[in-house]
């Protein structure tokens, strides 16, 4: 095994173009783990600690660009207004150690169904930049990201740079089953984002399917319902039969499997209950701040 | 490979070194500092949790090529530094103890790197006190990150000192001991004492 420790993004996109089987370490929180079990014994490992770049963030007019490696807790502590469905997520993550050391470019590139910031990157929108030296940057659209378990889109010779995550227009929810509240792999997770500047409402899946999901029938559905019903713009209460088959259709979205965290038919109820709550706490921030502002205006 | 960093304030050089050991090998098997615990060697447990640069860490899950030029404070470096700590914020060469200390430990051969012949942290104090060590094979682990959290949070609630060792299992279940030591030390810490 060799240990490559490129000083500079540059560096490291020749390590990588080099030798295109060198497995990326950051965090190590997924890769350690993999060297210690006797599980992995890449020829090469290539340490992006030394890239300073991958540690920093850019809160821009539309979208926050967060570097490939910025940990959890800095998600959690500094960005939680900006990306409120990321940052609950990132307080699910295992423990303070665990946090302190992962970020998102180790989820996507691990890309784990279990991952727990695919469900609100699904929801909140992104694009993942990644570059190689031979072809310069690209950006790929989250949705377009994961292509089967444990496999993403990237290219052999490609790093993640960053990942451009739209800023919160409404309100986000997380909500993640374990039996812990730290150190639990997801037995299934969902995210919700309301986007009231496009009257739109995304979601994500985790730990129920083969990739991290949208429930697109779902939001469809509820996208109809909530225009049909001039919900946006009157405030009402979500009807209890709108938030049901919501529900129904996010549950029709997953495809689980049986195993040793939980079972398949559990996980599609769970998701649903998931579903309706996040709604449920979403729904209700909306009507509080729209109400508000109009009893200041 | 070679691997140089700086463990408990003191310049390391690990020779040998395979390219996928963690941090943990290194510490105990090459550096002879066996205080981090090796359990679960996948960032269950925290039994092995170190500072490196300061942050808690579990170093089991940090390559050894990743320490290289940084700075690791082990459970055996902790009483050292959270004496530094004091005195940074309390100007400790006031307090009169402070100099008959001094002579005591270098009397009894004070040693930084492994530990021995220092006085204890308060944390550590606190532990004892509290009756908060049974098997002791999770103490050195929740030890640093108990002492990392009043670093940051020197009055915490119970909510904070759950969340900030959620990390860390103690497999004799000893967690209300550990939650009275964490309260303690709080407590002393604020005290002054």
């Amino acid at each position: 095994m060799d240990f490559l420790r490129p000083a500079s993004w540059e560096e490291a996109l020749a390590a990588k173009a080099e030798h295109p089987t060198a497995v990326p370490i950051a965090g190590g929180t997924d890769v350690m783990v993999e060297i210690n079990f006797d599980h992995r014994r890449p020829e090469y490992l290539l340490d992006l600690n030394r890239v300073g770049d991958l540690y920093e963030w850019e809160v821009g007019e539309e979208s926050v660009r967060l570097g490939a490696s910025v940990p959890y807790t800095r998600i959690m502590e500094d960005l939680r207004a900006e990306l409120p469905g990321l940052a609950l997520a990132s307080h699910t993550v295992a423990s303070p150690q665990i946090r302190n050391r992962g970020g998102v470019g180790g989820n996507l590139g691990t890309a784990s169904p279990a991952g727990d910031a695919h469900p609100a990157l699904l929801a909140a929108g992104a694009e993942v930049e990644v570059e190689s030296a031979a072809r310069g940057s690209r950006l790929i659209p989250i949705d377009d990201f994961y292509t089967g378990v444990k496999r993403n889109a990237l290219q052999p010779d490609e790093l993640i740079r960053a990942v451009h995550i739209k800023k919160a227009d409404g309100p986000q929810q997380y909500s993640k089953v374990g039996t812990r509240n730290a150190m639990v792999i997801a037995v299934c997770a969902f995210g919700l984002a309301l986007h009231p500047g496009t009257r739109t409402v995304r979601t994500g899946i985790g730990s129920a399917a083969p990739t991290p999901v949208r429930a697109r029938a779902a939001e469809e559905f509820l996208n109809a319902a909530l225009e049909e019903g001039g919900f946006w713009d009157n405030g009402k209460i979500i009807t209890p039969s709108v938030a049901k088959q919501f529900a129904e259709l996010c549950s029709a979205a997953c495809n689980p499997i049986d195993d040793v965290r939980g079972t398949a038919s559990y996980r599609r109820h769970a998701v649903g209950v998931m579903a309706r709550r996040t709604l449920t706490w979403t729904w209700e921030s909306y009507r509080g701040t729209r109400n508000t502002s109009e009893g200041a205006a | 490979m070679r691997v140089n960093f700086t463990v408990n304030g003191r310049p390391q050089e690990a020779d040998d070194v395979w390219e996928g050991e963690s941090l943990l090998y290194v510490l105990r098997e090459r550096l002879g500092l066996p205080g981090s615990k090796n359990a679960c060697e996948q960032g269950e447990c925290g039994s092995c949790t170190v500072r490196l640069d300061g942050v808690p860490v579990c170093a089991c899950l940090v390559a050894a090529g990743q320490a290289e030029g940084r700075e690791v404070v082990t459970v055996e470096g902790l009483a050292e530094y959270a004496r530094q700590r004091a005195c940074g914020t309390d100007a400790c060469g006031t307090k009169s103890a402070s100099l008959d200390e001094a002579g005591r430990r270098q009397a009894q051969g004070t040693d930084s790197q492994t530990g021995e012949g220092t006085e204890l942290s308060p944390v550590q104090q606190a532990f004892i006190d509290a009756g908060a060590v049974q098997c002791g094979f999770c103490t050195p682990g929740l030890l640093v990150a108990a002492d990392e959290m009043l670093e940051r949070n020197p009055n915490p609630t119970d909510a904070d000192i759950r969340e900030a060792l959620s990390g860390n299992l103690c497999r004799c279940t000893g967690y209300e001991k550990i939650m009275d030591a964490v309260r303690l030390a709080a407590a002393r810490q604020s005290e002054g004492v």
